[in-house]
């Protein structure tokens, strides 16, 4: 369709041209995951014809209804867990010397470029048995038996705490550096304590940084796999491990699918009604 | 607010505490590496390299090692211009569409890891990609490609777009003017980009138990599936290394961004 009008005629072909150099990345990312997780949704109500035979297991089948009640639940002591641990560091990160403030900041990034599964690895050596955290407890007298602290709910919990944890301080201490300082000192000015200064606006300021830090590491934790796997000695049963033992060990692919697409929709379901609230894209660290 | 009341001191231990049980299995692995003891005890009896040796001298290790080094290198190789390609188009374009294509390119970092996994599984098992060094790669390429976008349209964000058009203007070509007008002065982002990829992909684990197997098992997933049977002090050995490579590679793209800052 050629045009008169020649400036026209170069904005259409640069847009052309930028549509053309982002589609290998966009070719990528449906082929490889668009692609893939449409597939899981078709084969999660189609096998031989239509049936929702699957999605009925979900919510009829103990082990599948309550696999889900128990990873919600895991999540959020997980998500609190994380929240009492990092909002005080992140408060921490906030208010101390540029110097203090950095090397904070750098330990809670530090195991953040440690793999997952290295991590999972160091918990069990910490945690198990003749590991290090027993040994020590042992020797100062404080247990005389070998506490059970792997291969169960607990050790799960603290693994899962210790890889999501840095998820909660950086959206939190991007929050807290977002206050203008001088509120509080207007607040003191005006005779308010610290504490009480602390709770009428430094909390409710930081308030969009907690619905972000714990929204990312909700969602995050309802999906993990190699913790609870590997530290949770077949004790805690997680939703991931439901689809991956269907696809494993009893070659149910249906029920696998349906399994991911109702994780995925819960997923989806939470990052709609938050995105109602603060703005996503932070969140995910991407402006 | 200088004063060290005991509600200060209460905050600053519990602060340490916390910091304490963030880098703790980070400290420990190294020195268990070093260990000559066969079961795990701490601090070890005594120095050795006995489960290095054992690393290197173990063929299907090593081979695991090539695996996740081959797979790692093609990630970069392939994800760093796609990425870099996209990332120039987002932050160029103004047409509603590019804001769809770059919320799209980000999916890999919302989709619950597990659902991309078995998604992926069930697709190269109707084309015959299981198992293979290709369906690896592709794979990793989509997981890696978010942190070059971001990083990427970061870069772009604080570069100013008139200097391309000067050069171009003074008769360059585009993609001349790309090359030695734009990209020298985001390189560092580009690296930084590059960097986050190749760890991503060198990490990467759920994916591997899902698809990769036979002689292209890379090292997360024989680590995994080790694991999961005993505690071996060679994957102590393999994990400080895999620890070394990442923080050599952060250290790299941050100091380079701070010369360009």
């Amino acid at each position: 369709m050629p045009t008169a009008d020649p400036s026209l005629r170069h904005y259409r072909r640069e847009q052309g041209l930028m549509l053309a150099l982002s589609l290998p990345a966009l070719l990528v990312v449906l082929l490889l995951i668009v692609v893939p997780v449409g597939w899981l949704g078709w084969q999660s109500i189609y096998h031989d014809g239509f049936t929702f035979e699957n999605y009925r297991r979900i919510f009829s089948e103990d082990i599948y209804w309550k696999t889900f009640l128990f990873t919600f639940e895991i999540s959020l002591l997980v998500t609190g867990l994380a929240l009492l641990l990092g909002y005080p560091l992140a408060y921490a990160a906030h208010a101390a010397s540029k110097g203090w403030s950095i090397v904070i900041l750098a330990l809670v990034v530090l195991p953040f470029w440690t793999s997952v599964l290295v991590r999972a690895y160091a918990w069990l050596v910490l945690l198990q048995r003749t590991g290090v955290i027993n040994q020590l407890l042992q020797s100062l007298g404080i247990i005389s038996e070998p506490l059970a602290l792997v291969h169960n709910m607990f050790g799960t919990v603290v693994a899962t705490v210790h890889i999501l944890l840095p998820f909660m301080v950086l959206p939190l201490y991007a929050a807290m550096q977002k206050i203008p300082a001088d509120l509080m000192q207007a607040g003191a000015s005006l005779g308010a304590s610290p504490s009480h200064a602390f709770r009428r606006i430094f909390l409710p300021l930081s308030l969009p940084g907690v619905l972000a830090g714990s929204t990312l590491v909700f969602v995050l934790c309802l999906g993990f796999y190699i913790t609870p796997e590997l530290l949770g000695g077949g004790r805690a049963i997680m939703v991931s491990m439901l689809v991956s033992r269907n696809v494993e060990l009893y070659n149910q692919w249906g029920a696998a699918s349906a399994v991911g697409v109702v994780l995925l929709l819960s997923v989806g379901i939470i990052f709609f009604v938050v995105s109602r609230f603060i703005r996503l894209d932070r969140v995910l660290g991407v402006q | 607010m200088k004063t060290s009341s005991p509600h200060r001191i209460v905050f600053a231990l519990f602060c340490a505490a916390v910091l304490l049980y963030l880098i703790l299995p980070i400290l420990i692995i190294a020195p268990m590496s070093f260990s000559s003891a066969r079961f795990l005890t701490f601090p070890p009896p005594s120095l050795s390299l006995r489960w290095y040796r054992e690393y290197i001298e173990n063929p299907a290790w090593m081979q695991a090692t090539l695996v996740t080094l081959t797979v790692a290198l093609c990630t970069v190789a392939i994800a760093t211009p796609l990425g870099v390609a996209a990332a120039y188009a987002i932050s160029q374009s103004k047409l509603r569409i590019m804001r769809i294509v770059h919320g799209a390119l980000l999916l890999p970092l919302v989709v619950p890891i597990i659902i991309t996994a078995v998604g992926i599984f069930f697709v190269y098992a109707k084309i015959g990609l299981i198992a293979t060094m290709t369906g690896l790669v592709f794979a990793n390429v989509m997981l890696g490609l978010p942190y070059v976008v971001i990083s990427v349209v970061a870069g772009l964000r604080s570069f100013d777009m008139t200097q391309e058009m000067v050069a171009r203007s003074l008769g360059m070509n585009r993609l001349r003017s790309f090359f030695t007008v734009t990209l020298p002065q985001i390189s560092s982002s580009v690296i930084a980009g590059a960097i986050f990829a190749f760890i991503s992909a060198m990490d990467e684990t759920i994916v591997a138990i899902f698809i990769s197997g036979g002689q292209y098992q890379p090292l997360t997933k024989r680590m995994f599936t080790a694991l999961r049977d005993e505690i071996d002090p060679t994957i102590a050995a393999i994990s400080t290394l895999m620890t070394a490579v990442s923080f050599m590679l952060v250290l790299i793209a941050s100091t380079r961004n701070k010369k360009n800052a």
